[in-house]
């Protein structure tokens, strides 16, 4: 019998919306214990700012450009490699529950598995191709259970609940519009976008049927069984609908206003106009860039009291994960497991959340975005010091974690390494820098973006894309300008700093698949 | 004002290795589409109205607006109020005696609706040249049994 995984996933989560990472709005002592008994990174950073890519890297080991997922939209073959898969194959029972996006949403054809699946009420298919050859239940997983924002669509939560709550189908904030776009429509108070009043019942909410399903798998385990288990919320990503029940929590006019937020309209033109000009353009509303954006919503616009509801309930929506994660925690005890389960919690990506009077995420690669949550607590058996790592990781280092825990060697095709349980480990083993791209392709508008990671710095270099010439790029000082409102780029005396992480930027980029994945859906 | 526009124009293409007289001789039966378009489960044609059925149970009333041999031209139009405007074009063009390129190409608004649908076209034209260049399946057998 060896070490059980329980990987806690959440959707566009910063890094400060927690406790243990400085944050004092939502209540997070179950993830704050956590971290308190284990690892805890300060400069976790994805490879995509995007959820399928992201993913994508998560369950591969691979930066987007070798798994191939480059946007929202692009579907993972699959038949690509899974760390769920060498799992299945040592032995370990395998879970995802919850939010995977590894396959478009928008489905009408019904081409993509996962949808399919869950359309048909199946837990798993068993002769699903591997990358190895083989075969295999789907990606690596005995069981699946997918849910996303809201109730729309064939995913097993909006099935349950159409089925046992139908009532409350409709109860949800309507994620796309009319023409299909995302909706900009605004609710709540104060009429921030994606605000929405949810009258639904907390016990009925995605957040709770996730960790409601999770106990139920493990509940069907035997107590010898190894087991991997990748519980993934779908929230704090908009919409912004928790139940209203539990809005009360945090009341949106205490917030404050956070640092990143300048808030004067002059301030925020003056920072984004020594940025990229697609940041001034989307605040500006002529340009939008990625689907994920809503289309019709000019940030600009963007209030103080709007901003501070969506932080408020933001924070909402973190606690109740943070509630729901102790309800599996304490099921896992109840179990007798808990010497011998790793906990592994992190996002996908993170959220601009007022940054520079901006929201959502977008081809805009500073902390908001690329500063994670994650902590790593180990299995108390494995007698793993706690500590904090300031070293650079990425999500990409996740899938050979997963096989050091599993005690089984990382594959050839994994481009990460186990994360480190200290910094002196980070520095034995090389952490020195972490990647991050971008590439977006939508209606005419072609946005491309390399990004390092390293030293304190984060420098982003622009290719050629329709906005942009390639010449321009994005360089900050994290240690004297922890917002990035200064943009050094072109600034002589940080010249030579520019040109080392640009060199190591392009010395480093991964493999590109060849031939590439197609868009074949908004997301 | 943002900047989304309200429609899009996607276009797929493929070489296939069989001659233009070929794949068109499938592209132009409007009746056995769903015999090379994955995802399309039904397809029932009646004068120049087709009526598909999606994967996902979803029908969509079509109007054939072009059937031209001579161009090997195919377009119809998807006339479901869940599209405020439709054109699909699916030109064959040969490029030797026994090769010949396809184009599908998807115009839309919404635009969103366009992406899906043209990211479907791809999966189609794949099958097509699967089935033209094996001289098998389902969509080969039919014209084959039309002769």
């Amino acid at each position: 019998m060896g070490r059980k995984i329980l990987f806690v996933t959440t959707d566009q989560q910063r890094y400060n919306t927690l406790g243990c990472n400085g944050g004092t709005l939502s209540r997070t002592p179950v993830i704050d214990g956590l971290a308190a008994q284990g690892i805890r990174y300060e400069r976790a950073v994805p490879q995509s700012v995007v959820c399928m890519p992201s993913r994508s890297t998560m369950i591969t080991g691979q930066h987007p450009s070798t798994h191939g997922v480059w946007m929202n939209g692009v579907a993972l073959p699959v038949d690509a490699p899974s760390v769920a898969a060498v799992l299945h194959q040592n032995g370990y029972c395998t879970a995802l529950i919850g939010k995977a996006h590894f396959e478009p949403f928008l489905d009408p054809f019904a081409k993509f598995t996962e949808n399919v699946l869950a359309r048909n009420g199946e837990a798993t298919r068993l002769d699903q191709p591997w990358a190895d050859g083989t075969t295999g239940p789907h990606r690596g997983f005995d069981h699946l259970e997918f849910a996303t924002h809201g109730a729309a669509g064939p995913l097993h939560y909006a099935r349950w609940l159409a089925a046992n709550h139908p009532e409350a189908v409709g109860m949800f904030y309507p994620v796309l519009d009319g023409s299909l776009q995302v909706n900009s429509l605004g609710g709540g108070a104060t009429g921030a976008p994606q605000a929405h009043v949810n009258n639904i019942s907390k016990d009925w909410y995605h957040t709770d049927w996730v960790a409601d399903r999770t106990i139920s798998w493990l509940d069907s385990l035997d107590a010898r069984d190894d087991w991997f288990c990748w519980m993934s919320f779908p929230d704090p990503h908009h919409p912004w609908d928790p139940p209203e029940s539990e809005v009360g929590r945090v009341n949106w006019r205490d917030v404050d206003l956070p640092e990143s937020y300048p808030q004067t309209a002059a301030e925020r033109e003056r920072i984004l106009d020594a940025k990229p000009r697609h940041w001034r353009m989307w605040y500006d509303g002529t340009l939008v860039s990625n689907y994920e954006a809503p289309s019709r919503w000019v940030p600009a616009t963007l209030t103080a009291d709007q901003l501070r509801e969506v932080w408020a309930r933001n924070a909402v929506e973190c606690e109740l994960i943070d509630e729901a994660l102790g309800r599996v925690m304490r099921a896992i005890s109840a179990r007798g497991w808990d010497d011998d389960v790793d906990v592994i919690f992190t996002t996908d990506h993170g959220e601009l959340q007022g940054d520079f009077g901006l929201l959502f995420k977008g081809p805009y690669h500073t902390d908001g975005l690329m500063r994670l949550p994650l902590i790593w607590r180990p299995a108390p058996s494995a007698a793993v010091g706690a500590a904090v790592v300031d070293r650079p990781v990425g999500l990409v280092d996740l899938a050979p974690t997963f096989c050091e825990i599993a005690g089984v060697a990382p594959k050839e095709w994994m481009q990460g390494a186990a994360l480190p349980k200290d910094n002196a480990d980070a520095d034995t083993r090389g952490f020195e820098r972490a990647l991050t791209e971008w590439d977006s392709e939508l209606f005419g508008v072609a946005v491309h973006l390399r990004t390092i990671t390293r030293d304190d710095w984060v420098c982003t270099a622009y290719k050629p894309g329709t906005v942009h010439d390639g010449t321009e790029g994005e360089l900050y000082d994290l240690r004297s300008d922890p917002h990035q409102f200064v943009n050094l780029w072109n600034d002589p005396a940080s010249s030579a700093m520019k040109s080392d992480l640009v060199a190591d930027l392009w010395d480093h980029q991964p493999p590109v698949k060849s031939p590439r994945l197609p868009l074949v859906a908004p997301v | 004002m943002a900047a989304t526009p309200s429609r899009a124009s996607i276009r797929h293409h493929l070489r296939i290795g069989k001659s233009a007289d070929f794949a068109w001789q499938i592209v132009s039966r409007p009746e056995i589409l769903h015999l090379w378009f994955p995802g399309i489960t039904v397809c029932v044609v009646d004068g120049d109205t087709r009526v598909i059925t999606l994967g996902s149970g979803m029908t969509m009333p079509e109007t054939i607006l072009t059937n031209d041999a001579l161009q090997k031209r195919f377009q119809y139009r998807i006339t479901s109020p869940v599209f405020k405007e439709h054109l699909a074009t699916i030109d064959v063009v040969a490029l030797d005696d026994d090769v010949c390129l396809v184009m599908y190409s998807t115009d839309a608004d919404p635009a969103a609706m366009a992406l899906m649908i043209g990211g479907a076209t791809l999966g189609a034209l794949e099958e097509l040249k699967r089935q033209c260049e094996a001289n098998h399946g389902p969509a080969i057998e039919a014209v084959s049994a039309h002769k």
